[in-house]
């Protein structure tokens, strides 16, 4: 019986600021199927908060119900989770980043959590611009209930029951682009190169951060006639802009000819470089992403990289004024202004 | 890079440090695990097939594999390898009818062997089941060479040598025992087929310095003296003896003198502590019977005042290294003097070969040593064969047992018509997959997190009283079950099909070494540059597969794999298993 993870690892590991490894930013042990893509969301994961230093505890991991939402016990496991309810993730979310801004808010989600169920709580968040990331993992299938086809998945795509898909697809990312996240990317958990950079400039981004990662699921959704395969995605993926991350702290080195690169800087200094787009789309400028986002589509090509940042939009902490203490760090005197106060607020009522 | 070459078997061998470092490929991890299943008899067999003396070699093998045990480079300490394979010896049943038969009706063919030490034997082991028939020559009363002459019965008790060269004897080598070797002429005037040479390194060097004529019977030299202890001509030493240098033979002299009276040992020694020749563990054990040590001191002159003798004279040095050699410079303060009764000297031991005519074909290097085929065995006359300490200069047992598992695989091949004694095969593999089910493997794929267990030793009063007593107990089950789960079974190796793989890089992931990479191919310094842990330094070879569906490649680097199994266990399509390799090094068939 293998299934233990030995706690022993490469004498020569990296080391970032805090003095961790990467396997300090672990779960347990996963139980999904052998190879699902969800895994490697996980390990990218744990890659880009170990890469940016941030201590475990200063992380909130939330998900739904699926496979996607069983998968956070498999990363970070220092950092405060909650499994919600189906779809429901978004409004525990939500309550919990009004009672602390201090937290990164990592969502955790798939086809079903999102596109089905969730699906009118995903419209309000992403609307209400909250301050967090949410991944959905992709595989266009329930994996966890043996394989129904998702709403994600595309129509004439077939189940590997062989039954054709009837209906016509709900993109995600362009619905958020539509509903105004400020941050939207799609990825493919087969590519960690492509991942890491961006999980790390969805989280370091203040407001609502979207990446729909495509995650193949071995089990009900990797055959021939399926347009989630792991093969069938490599084959049609197009890589758009090419992003680097670069932390505050580390200078900028790597240089690009003019036209050929593009930073977007982010609220907390660190800067987004995109490069070596031939796409010819602007990731600043929302309809130039759509439009480019549809062509791909029309060609039977899937965009992936980052489609669309724009980090000078308020969140939601910005336009409720709501304060940077957490409300448990709150006094007594900070949330009971006072009889007078009291007096002059009901005063103004009558 | 090119794909690594799987079919060869070096790749997979070299991930078995252990058995790659044994010069006789011992197949440790096969061993260890038969222990864990408390398969102590077969144990016992798999170490016997390949290294002839199981239980001389768990208590004193130079074990070349520890130092290479991977266990080191992952945790702190190697597995006890060398202790766990006394423990299978220990616990061994019957072996009688596992034994080799030995045919009745003989080849026709007549082998002389030279010297009755691990060399010979272990060629009588390997051609006598082939209908040879074997002559042994040797000048002491019983066989075993220097496995029982010089190393003391406290660390190899007598009943161990005895029962492991009388398995060999006993297959019918004819004993010419007693009578010193004067003359290889006379040899091969008997008309053998051919002529094994195994006489070893017997001449312990002598230290000649100022005084050395008046000193007389205080100074000695230090083998000659233990073989003295051996065949109880000496039984007692004075008080104070000092023992000059600073390997194993050494650190046998001192414990030896402790047993036998002495109360003031010291081993002085001109290195410094770190670099003495010893191996670090015998080094313990004497600092541990309380002998002291003392590094950095070159003998100058024995010391004889009014026929006298007083002791010897040192010049105190301190080590310098010039361009990687080594230079003692001497620190220029007052000699010192040691007193003492008695010196043994252990600086070292030479071959020696007058009794080697100069006109029967056998050619002479520089060093008055003969020109011996470090492939075949062979010496300059086709006849003459040569192995252990006397074929290239003094070495250790494990070393002499290999050079006679190849000198008998040469001799047969030189003897059986058809055959080229120079063609050397590389050795044979079997490559099996251990998967039993979902999530069983029939090896031990938890990691054990346990530190490397200590051998239990008896009191060091009990073991002073008897010279006999055998210091070490040896584990017991408990301890050797403990110590055995330690190993890593790096024979089950890794074995990638790229052909399956869906680069959906759960291995990549769930790799506890961050072992396996997927990446552009380049050349090898740019892989290793580009790992996910670099391997610049490492000397361990990268296992690289063929170009994948994304034009990457699977780029493993062998150096601290656990071999826990776990991307075969993540694997979904089987692209990863994990299979057995059994290496067997070339053998007299």
């Amino acid at each position: 019986m293998s299934f233990l993870k030995s706690k022993f690892h490469h004498p020569r590991l990296a080391r970032n600021e805090l003095g961790l490894t990467h396997r300090d930013y672990e779960g347990s042990l996963s139980t999904l199927c052998a190879g699902c893509g969800h895994d490697a969301v996980g390990a990218a994961l744990v890659q880009a908060v170990f890469e940016l230093s941030i201590p475990a505890h200063k992380i909130a991991k939330l998900s739904g119900i699926g496979c996607s939402s069983k998968a956070p016990t498999y990363f970070l496991d220092q950092s405060h989770g909650f499994n919600t309810v189906h779809g429901r993730m978004p409004s525990v979310a939500s309550g919990a980043s009004m009672a602390n801004r201090s937290l990164k808010y990592i969502g955790m989600s798939g086809d079903g959590d999102t596109a089905s169920i969730g699906l009118g709580q995903f419209a309000h968040v992403v609307r209400r611009r909250l301050d967090m990331t949410y991944i959905v993992a992709n595989n266009g299938v329930y994996g966890l209930t043996k394989g129904q086809m998702a709403a994600t998945a595309e129509r004439g795509s077939t189940t590997k029951k062989d039954n054709k898909v009837l209906w016509p697809d709900i993109d995600l990312v362009t619905m958020a682009l539509e509903l105004g996240a400020t941050f939207v990317a799609r990825s493919f958990s087969g590519d960690k190169e492509q991942m890491v950079p961006l999980l790390k400039a969805a989280i370091c981004h203040e407001g609502f951060a979207f990446i729909d990662i495509i995650s193949p699921c071995v089990t009900f959704n990797n055959h021939a006639t399926s347009t989630r395969s792991y093969d069938y995605v490599r084959d049609h993926i197009q890589e758009g802009l090419i992003a680097d991350f670069v932390p505050v702290t580390s200078e900028i080195t790597t240089s690009y000819d003019e036209g050929e690169s593009n930073d977007i800087c982010l609220h907390d200094g660190s800067v987004i470089r995109l490069h070596k787009g031939s796409n010819g789309f602007d990731a600043r400028d929302r309809l130039s992403s759509l439009d480019a986002i549809h062509k791909h589509r029309e060609n039977g090509e899937i965009l992936t990289g980052l489609l669309y940042c724009d980090p000078t939009y308020r969140d939601m902490h910005d336009i409720l004024n709501t304060t940077e203490t957490p409300l448990n760090s709150l006094n007594e005197n900070e949330l009971c202004p006072g009889a007078r106060t009291l007096n002059g607020i009901n005063n103004a009522f009558r | 890079m090119k794909p690594t070459n799987t079919i060869d078997p070096t790749h997979f061998h070299k991930v078995v440090d252990c058995q790659y470092a044994c010069p006789a490929h011992t197949p440790v991890p096969e061993y260890i695990r038969l222990i864990m299943a408390r398969r102590y008899t077969d144990s016992y067999m798999v170490n016997w097939e390949a290294n002839v003396f199981p239980g001389i070699l768990g208590r004193v093998c130079d074990r070349p594999c520890e130092p290479a045990c991977r266990r080191q480079r992952v945790e702190e300490k190697p597995v006890a390898i060398c202790r766990l394979k006394r423990v299978a010896a220990d616990n061994k049943g019957d072996i009688q009818d596992r034994l080799p038969k030995i045919p009745t009706k003989k080849n026709g063919k007549r082998i002389a062997l030279l010297g009755a030490g691990p060399a010979s034997l272990t060629v009588a082991r390997d051609l006598m089941p082939l209908g040879y028939e074997t002559t042994l020559f040797e000048r002491d009363e019983m066989a075993g060479g220097m496995m029982r002459s010089q190393i003391p019965s406290f660390r190899l008790p007598e009943e161990v040598i005895n029962s492991e060269v009388d398995i060999v004897l006993n297959m019918g080598v004819e004993p010419r025992f007693g009578k010193e070797i004067t003359s290889l002429k006379a040899i091969l005037d008997e008309d053998f087929d051919a002529v094994f040479v195994g006489t070893g390194a017997p001449n312990g060097r002598p230290l000649d310095l100022p005084g050395l004529k008046e000193a007389g019977d205080h100074v000695k030299i230090g083998i000659n003296w233990l073989a003295s202890v051996t065949f109880e001509h000496i039984d007692e030493a004075p008080k104070r003896v000092v023992v000059l240098g600073g390997g194993n033979t050494a650190m046998d002299c001192t414990r030896t003198a402790l047993r036998l009276g002495a109360t003031d040992v010291k081993a002085i020694v001109r290195s410094s502590y770190d670099e003495m020749k010893s191996s670090p563990w015998e080094r313990e054990d004497a600092v541990a019977e309380e002998i002291s040590i003392i590094p950095n001191h070159t003998p100058l002159s024995y010391v004889v005042e009014n026929d006298k003798f007083i002791g010897v004279e040192f010049d105190r040095v301190e080590t310098h290294w010039d361009k990687g050699k080594r230079r003692l410079v001497s620190t220029g303060e007052k000699p010192v003097l040691v007193e003492c009764d008695l010196v043994l000297v252990a600086v070292g031991q030479d071959v020696s070969l007058p009794w080697i005519e100069r006109d029967v074909g056998i050619q002479f290097d520089d060093w008055d040593m003969a020109v011996v085929n470090r492939d075949t065995f062979q010496s300059t006359n086709e006849k003459v064969f040569f192995g252990g300490d006397v074929a290239f200069g003094p070495e250790n047992i494990i070393m002499a047992v290999a050079h006679g598992h190849q000198a008998a695989a040469s001799i047969h091949r030189y003897l059986t018509d058809g055959r080229d004694v120079n063609d050397v095969p590389i050795g044979d593999y079997t490559l099996t997959s251990q998967k039993m089910g979902i999530h069983e493997w029939s090896y031990q794929t938890a990691i054990s997190d346990e530190k490397r267990n200590v051998v239990p030793i008896i009191n060091l009063e009990e073991a002073l009283e008897d010279i006999t007593a055998e210091v070490e107990l040896g584990f017991d089950e408990k301890l050797a079950l403990s110590e055995a789960a330690r190993c890593l079974s790096c024979d089950v190796q890794t074995v990638f099909a790229e052909d399956l793989c869906i680069e959906c890089v759960a291995c990549e992931d769930i790799c506890p070494m961050d072992c396996i990479n997927f990446v552009l191919n380049g050349d090898e310094d740019d892989l290793r540059s580009r790992l996910i842990v670099p391997a610049d330094e490492s000397e361990r070879d990268l296992y690289v597969s063929g170009q994948l569906k994304s034009h990457k490649v699977m780029v493993k680097d062998e150096d601290v794999c656990l071999h826990c199994g776990l991307c075969a266990e993540r694997c979904p399509t089987g692209a990863w298993d994990m299979q057995k390799f059994l290496f067997h090094a070339d053998r007299a068939t």
